[in-house]
């Protein structure tokens, strides 16, 4: 398939067509569930039907004689193989399949392997488990009542459901602003547990090679490198006789970080039955077991003059942390990147205390393009401005403006640490109030308002906080957060980069190509990127948290110029002058003075594998890599408006329009980058109106299947208006910052912001996502409910 | 038992057992994976076919209920002559990013353009409301129905892919 105008070759950054869409479009991609080996057999997970009890006895005689099956896995049979409990990415351990408890409703407890996905399922029925059911703990906010009962008695003496406590920021300087302050406005919220849910379920395909000893797994990982190294280290495998392949994924979203159960159980299926070995979830399993995102109940107190001078931010949260801490963050953050709260502000202090604590539910956090929590702290922050604006009486645009950080004012270092690299927060602000028409709208809100319609308008304006990180700062269990990038030019000038991040639909196949063309003029049409299988790639930690462009992509632009650098010397070679008599013009060498006398990139590469007697300290060939340790992070950022209008009768709301306004630095593909923003703006429109997965007084799950997890279709979706600043990030090579999940972090607030604006007639100030009818019907008349539990 | 079909106009025959569902059939049975399994309630969308002429999702039609039928699949989107204006319109403008959903979504908006072949906005996206998208947003998939929907014969040659 071409990508290109005829006879016009595609060099550098600018709008292209997707390279990997040409077999995405004849429908063959090659997703986990695709793979087909020679004598597979398939694996399914008994699950618990209860979030809390104790496993007396499980009886597998009845699943062993079906005929068709081939093993039946328990904890026991994990326990004798030092595999029944794994780490976790946050210094705790999860169980792979129960053995005393199970600690939330779907828990893996038994695990069937057989000869077709239907007879699996069918076995799992003949499996008997005994349990004697236990009071759960449902409500995060009585986890560490003293008769709670005690979730994770597997950890020697525990007696209580505490995970942690966790501060940032001088909080004898924050409360010395807070009493001087003229104006402290304090709001609880709850930023609800949502899914993921990617359209693509989790899974994996293990074969265990009897003559060789070599382990190929193919999984739904958005960090193959990573999950091998935990691997060999977990099961005590060899690394090199380990191979884990993320092949074609159906988006991630965060929900495809972890190690999962089932990786394991088809890795443990496989060496049991010397066959490769499927597990692939339904919905059901991927919306109750895997990771979810949030469930943070917060605090936040904001501090102001009385003419509208933001001074100080204080958060206290309490985080629902499920019964295993298995959130993915860089080591030191148990909260991720939450304590950049302080958003987009010049403040003078803040401080956040973190308590994380165990329920009965299942384990994950940092997920659902959350960037490490940035999002809770966004719309902590987005949420407490708007607060503070109703209670001045100011607009909630105008008081932004007065606040927002100047261009002067970078690099700025927040009250809690971070350093933001770049930015131009008016201009983006004013633009996206340019696009919207924001008086206009006002105008339209009053006339309305005079006739009893609720219209409201919501303003967000967010930092991102990606590309995690440099690695004096942040690993994962140890692994610093570094990626590789090698680029290999061929003798004809066409060239293959092997990345060690890998794309779930963010398109890497193309941009990939496009920022080694930028580098070395090589069209992106004649460089194929490889990704995604541990075997043919180099090391790093993998596509999460906006991370490929930032660190991968740094990793490519560096190793590009040191293409270019070699090129140099043995163009000079091959015209017989000094290197720097040499001009180069993206794509070619020529002398100085003397346009005539050039040389390819392409030329360049023929001579690096030809005979021609190389420069001293010169080697053959025109290949180069490097290992990215990114100095710092890149903090994209982003003003977006949501109208809504409201129907008074029933409480639901209509997204009637949506801008966004993007700086993620320069664009490798702008067509690429709009659709990153579109898919992350219905995500929060998801999470603001429809997405929440609550629990029962039994902590029975209630958002388990797509008829009970809403997720936005396009009748929902307006459609979005978007523009674009452009500031590039000072420390990058390339200036750019990453784009993946601005919008999921930045638009929620816009749209709550924009209902509770549209209620004010009724003097509502808050009311917690999902804003479903029923929420807003409440909050209209005096009441919003709790939206983590059943039960009021 | 034995179940016979026409999949994009090809007959073919496999032993199934009876509860088989079509998306299973088609996927491990005849291999033909381009259509995708995503959730357990018919509410998502990833596995819509046509049977007879009509989009259904595959996920909720027994195989056997498809035996002596016609299905088509994405599979049988391109013709002898390339890319169907669908699958070039979601290309151009970009109505794909992991593709998983993309498959049920140009089965859908084939039918739609055969019945409706100039369809509004909001018909389309009324038209796609049973599927979900997790990447998209919908929009470029909404403005990739219009390009299939402008172009009925696809790109004409002046056309540059980059337009």
């Amino acid at each position: 398939m071409t990508t290109v105008e005829e006879g016009k070759a595609h060099v550098g950054f600018g709008r292209m067509l997707r390279k990997e869409d040409a077999r995405f479009l004849r429908g063959k991609g090659n997703y986990v569930d695709d793979i087909r080996l020679p004598g597979m057999l398939h694996g399914a997970v008994l699950r618990s039907p209860h979030a809390h009890a104790r496993i007396r006895s499980i009886d597998t005689s009845a699943a062993e004689a079906h005929p068709k099956v081939k093993a039946v896995v328990t904890g026991a049979t994990l326990e004798s193989l030092n595999l029944a409990w794994i780490p976790s990415l946050s210094h705790d351990v999860v169980a792979v399949l129960a053995t005393d408890k199970v600690r939330f409703q779907g828990q893996e407890v038994a695990f069937v392997v057989a000869e077709d996905r239907y007879s699996a399922r069918d076995a799992l029925e003949l499996i008997d488990v005994d349990y004697e059911v236990l009071p759960p703990v449902v409500d995060a906010k009585r986890a560490l009542d003293p008769d709670a009962p005690v979730i994770r008695d597997d950890i020697e003496g525990k007696k209580d459901n505490y995970i942690f406590d966790w501060e940032a920021g001088d909080k004898a300087v924050c409360d010395d602003v807070f009493a001087k302050a003229d104006v402290v406005v304090s709001q609880d919220m709850l930023y609800p547990r949502v899914h993921p849910a990617p359209m693509e379920t989790c899974g994996a395909v293990a074969w265990m090679d009897p003559i060789d000893q070599k382990l190929t797994i193919w999984s739904t990982t958005q960090a193959p490198h990573a999950h091998r190294t935990l691997y060999a280290l977990v099961a005590g495998l060899p690394e090199h006789k380990l191979r884990v392949v993320s092949p074609d994924i159906g988006g991630g979203f965060g929900n495809k970080v972890g190690i999962y159960p089932g990786y394991v159980l088809a890795i443990v299926g496989s060496i049991l039955t010397k066959a490769p070995v499927k597990w692939m979830e339904d919905r059901s399993e991927n919306l109750m077991s895997t990771s979810f995102a949030r469930d943070y109940h917060m605090r936040g107190e904001i501090a102001a003059t009385r003419e509208g001078k933001i001074l100080g931010l204080r958060v206290d949260v309490l985080a629902d942390h499920g019964a295993f801490n298995n959130t993915a963050q860089p080591t030191k953050f148990p909260a991720g990147f939450f304590h950049v709260f302080t958003g987009s502000y010049d403040l003078a202090a803040a401080h956040c205390h973190v308590r994380g604590v165990y329920t009965n539910k299942a384990p994950g956090g940092v997920a659902y393009a959350c960037s490490f929590r940035v999002t809770e702290a966004v719309y902590l922050v987005e949420r407490m401005v708007d607060r503070l604006a109703q209670e001045l009486g100011v607009d909630p645009a105008e008081l932004r403006m007065k606040n927002l950080l100047r261009p002067d004012q970078f690099p700025h270092v927040t009250p809690t640490g971070w350093e933001y690299d770049s930015g131009e927060y008016p201009r983006a602000l004013q633009l996206a109030m340019d696009i919207a028409g924001y008086d206009e709208l006002r105008r339209e809100q009053a006339e309305k308002r005079a006739r009893g319609e609720l219209m409201g308008i919501g303003i967000s304006f967010f930092t991102e906080t990606v590309g995690a990180g440099p690695k004096r700062h942040m690993d994962i269990l140890g692994l610093g957060m570094a990626d590789g990038c090698e680029v290999r030019v061929h003798p004809t000038g066409k060239a293959v980069v092997r990345l060690s991040v890998q794309s779930q639909g963010q398109g890497h196949e193309t941009t990939f190509a496009q920022i080694v063309s930028e580098v070395t003029g090589i069209p992106a049409e004649d460089i194929d990127v490889v990704h995604g299988d541990t075997d043919n790639t180099p090391f790093g930690l993998g596509t999460y948290g906006s991370r490929s462009t930032p660190v991968s992509g740094a990793a490519a632009a560096v190793a590009s110029r040191r293409i270019v650098d070699k090129a140099r010397l043995i163009a000079a070679a091959m015209l017989e002058c000094a290197p720097e008599d040499l001009e180069w013009e993206r794509g070619s060498f020529h002398v100085k003075g003397d346009p005539s006398a050039s040389k390819t990139i392409q030329e360049v590469a023929l001579a690096s594998h030809g005979p021609m007697e190389l420069p001293e300290g010169v080697e053959g060939h025109l290949d180069a890599s490097c290992v990215y340790d990114p100095p710092n992070l890149t903090y994209p950022f982003g003003a977006y408006i949501c109208v809504v209008d409201v129907d008074p009768g029933t409480g639901k709301v209509d997204v009637r329009r949506f801008i966004a306004v993007d700086d993620c630095g320069p664009r490798i593909n702008p067509m690429i980058v709009e659709g990153q923003v579109h898919g992350g703006l219905a995500d929060g429109v998801g999470m603001a109106l429809m997405e929440a997965i609550a629990f029962d007084e039994d902590g029975n799950n209630l958002g388990a299947s797509f008829m009970d997890y809403l997720i936005p279709t396009s009748l929902e979706c307006p459609s979005w208006e978007t523009g674009e600043t452009v500031t590039p990030s000072p420390h990058h090579p390339l200036g750019l910052k990453g784009v993946g999940e601005s919008a999921t972090v930045g638009s929620p607030p816009a749209v709550v912001n924009a209902v509770i604006d549209a209620l004010a007639p009724f003097g509502v100030k808050h009311a917690d996502m999902p804003l479903t009818p029923a929420q807003v019907w409440r909050a209209m008349n005096g009441s919003p409910m709790r939206t983590d539990l059943a039960i009021q | 038992m034995r179940i016979e079909m026409t999949v994009n106009g090809k007959p073919m025959a496999a032993e199934a057992e009876g509860r088989t569902l079509l998306v299973h059939f088609l996927r491990d049975t005849l291999g033909l994976t381009g259509t995708h399994w995503g959730c357990d309630t018919t509410n998502c969308g990833v596995c819509v076919v046509w049977l007879d002429g009509k989009p259904v999702k595959s996920c909720t039609v027994l195989a056997a209920m498809a035996d002596g039928h016609e299905v088509r699949t994405v599979e049988g989107l391109e013709g002898p002559d390339g890319l169907d204006p669908v699958q070039e319109g979601f290309m151009r403008k970009h109505g794909l990013q992991c593709g998983f959903c993309t498959p049920g979504m140009m089965m859908t908006t084939r039918w739609l353009l055969d019945h409706n072949p100039d369809p509004s906005e909001t018909e389309i996206r009324e038209a796609i409301s049973g599927q979900i998208c997790r990447c998209t947003g919908y929009e470029n998939i909404v403005r990739a129905v219009r390009w299939a929907a402008e172009h009925p014969q696809g790109a004409d040659e002046s056309e540059g892919v980059t337009a």
